[in-house]
């Protein structure tokens, strides 16, 4: 893969590497400059939209997390992206940019609610999406994509109908070829076969509440 | 119990000359998730001061179905039917900016017949999204009749959605590479006569709405929202434009062939609720103009790109009789289609703003990483600046001129 760059940018901040993109400049910048550099953007270089910020999970990989942001020029007409990788694999961190761009207030509280990256100095680091005492980062590349079971988040609800929140009924899906070797094999197929509609799964503790 | 103090007319009077005001006690007000004014499932958390809020805080998330997940675990074509539920007021629109990024990615050029029916769905599609959001947004303001005309005006669309996709709402109808099919035949003179009968509707609603004395008194200089603001909230679309920004990705960053036609982008001024209502009535206008074009030069050809055999499945009949076609489609339906390394990131201008897909590809046929923008999440984030010092009753008529849909917002 090529990389793309902007020659202005480039030759003003040395700390910024190029990153294979396969459509508009992209660069890795060190944590630490993140905050200056957005600065930077916002007031000398024109880049007064923050469009995105997320992140991916490197699985395996170290560093583990990478946090990657997208900004827009309104009067030039062109798009920047910036990843950042995170330093820890177990703790993630990254310094947030909510008091330069607004934007990323939500955009942070997202990526820390799916990823669990913290971001340093966000003025309101809660979950958005999931509840408040959801104990999981579901975009983690560990966390399977059927759910795993946990408390219902009413409390009350819970205590009298026994209620918790399931995991999805996906008969083992999603139904994806990931194997290589002959077409025979690479067949797309359930991941866990060991229950069809045809033969139950096998009970857990006991029979369902329901 | 403890004891009530009784108070008179003439004390509240006192109190009232004295310059003594009643603050202090402020009330905790919620709405939502579930209500009418909430297009959806938002929910407010307000502190009230009488009649003035002042704080509030949204709570989003109730619509929260783990897209992006779902994305990494399924090939690409197979993802096209969530995007349908993203704004499940445009899914064809959302259909279209999907396949245009999956394509950046493969850098796959479709051919000028496809674009042009994609343009026409954007276009349709933004119709029908104004449509029923400025007839909500009358009818959150107390104007019931405007809702009934726009909303007559959208079922006939939705017939020709029907037509074109086979589904009303969950459309579907866009390939990595194409369409799913061409389009019927006589279909372009019925989109035609559509657009010749939605203007003297569209002049009906401007009749009952935009000098209508109640309603410019609920809107004008209510919401306001400068320029740097929404800049700095990330706002997109009708609602930054009204701000002053003049952004528009089919203009600035033209894709699926919009440079061919002319139109113009309505920009607006101050930045309140009445400005983001008249951008949306002007936008329907455009809209239809940039129809006519389309349907005008038509182009003949392809509606898939055929040369891209290892990314769009062959018509189903060529499938039933030609053994290498029956082998590409098994290869497409298995493994997904080949894609590149590579991550992109691509932003359609879409009815409530700019939808983006950030896609990181290790190759194969499934997503890596499949990061969804939606615009509604952004407009609505501005929520707790904007309404602090608005009256209650303004916030029916902010919420339904920022027009949000929750499906992209909780995705």
């Amino acid at each position: 893969m090529e990389t793309i760059t902007e020659e202005s940018l480039t030759a003003t901040f040395d700390y910024l590497t190029p990153r294979p993109s396969s459509d508009h400049p992209a660069y890795n910048c060190p944590s630490a400059r993140l905050r200056e550099l957005a600065l930077a953007l916002r007031d000398e270089h024109g880049y007064d939209l923050l469009l995105d910020v997320t992140g991916i999970d490197w699985d395996a990989a170290t560093p583990r997390f990478t946090g990657v942001y997208h900004f827009y020029s309104t009067a030039r007409h062109v798009y920047l992206r910036v990843a950042v990788d995170c330093a820890d694999n177990v703790n993630p961190t990254l310094p947030t940019l909510a008091d330069i761009y607004p934007a990323a207030n939500w955009h942070e509280r997202e990526t820390y609610d799916m990823l669990g990256i913290v971001y340093e100095g966000h003025p309101d680091l809660r979950r958005i999406l999931m509840w408040d005492a959801y104990p999981y980062f579901p975009l983690r590349k560990d966390f399977p994509l059927a759910g795993i079971e946990t408390e219902l988040p009413a409390a009350d609800v819970a205590e009298s109908t026994k209620a918790k929140v399931k995991s999805a009924p996906m008969m083992g899906g999603p139904f994806v070829s990931k194997r290589p070797g002959p077409m025979s094999e690479a067949e797309p197929r359930a991941l866990d076969e060991s229950w069809t509609e045809q033969s139950e799964k096998p009970a857990e503790n006991g029979s369902r509440a329901d | 119990m403890s004891q009530i103090k009784e108070i008179t007319i003439g004390d509240v009077a006192k109190r009232s000359a004295d310059g003594e005001e009643f603050s202090g006690e402020t009330m905790a007000l919620n709405v939502g998730p579930s209500h009418p004014t909430t297009h959806g499932v938002l929910r407010l958390m307000m502190e009230l001061d009488g009649d003035v809020i002042k704080s509030a805080r949204p709570v989003v998330g109730y619509l929260h179905r783990g897209d992006e997940k779902i994305a990494e675990n399924m090939t690409y074509n197979q993802f096209v039917p969530y995007t349908d539920r993203l704004d499940y007021l445009a899914p064809l629109a959302n259909n279209v900016a999907y396949a245009i990024a999956v394509e950046k990615l493969a850098q796959l050029e479709v051919p000028e017949r496809c674009q042009a029916i994609r343009v026409l769905c954007c276009e349709l599609a933004r119709i029908s999204s104004h449509l029923l959001g400025v007839g909500v947004y009358g009818m959150d303001a107390g104007a019931w009749t405007v809702f009934m005309y726009t909303f007559t005006q959208r079922e006939k669309l939705y017939t020709l959605f029907e037509e074109l996709t086979g589904a009303r709402f969950t459309t579907s109808y866009t390939r990595i590479g194409g369409v799913a099919r061409d389009i019927p035949d006589g279909w372009l003179g019925r989109v035609s006569d559509f657009c010749d009968q939605v203007l003297p509707v569209l002049d009906e609603v401007d009749k009952l709405l935009t000098r209508n004395r109640i309603f410019m008194d609920r809107t004008e200089g209510v919401g306001v929202i400068s320029k740097e603001k929404a800049l700095a909230y990330g706002m997109t679309g009708p609602n930054l434009r009204a701000s002053g920004v003049d952004l528009d990705l089919r203009k600035d960053r033209p894709y699926s062939g919009y440079e061919r036609y002319d139109f113009d982008v309505p920009i607006g001024t101050k930045g309140d609720c009445y400005d983001r209502y008249l951008i949306r009535g002007e936008e329907i206008r455009q809209s239809v103009r940039i129809v006519r074009q389309v349907i005008d030069q038509f182009p003949d050809g392809a509606y898939y790109a055929e040369d891209a055999k290892k990314i769009f499945a062959p018509p189903k009949a060529k499938i039933l009789t030609s053994m290498e076609e029956l082998i590409q489609n098994f290869m497409i339906v298995t493994e997904g289609p080949r894609m590149p390394e590579g991550e992109v990131y691509f932003e359609a201008e879409n009815p409530k703003g700019a939808l983006g897909f950030f896609i990181v590809s290790k190759g194969g046929g499934v997503p890596y990483r499949l990061k969804i923008r939606g615009p509604s999440f952004c407009n609505l984030s501005i929520l707790d600046d904007l309404l602090p010092g608005h009256y209650l009753t303004d916030v029916t008529v902010i919420l339904g001129s920022l027009d949000f849909v929750m499906g992209e917002c909780d995705r």
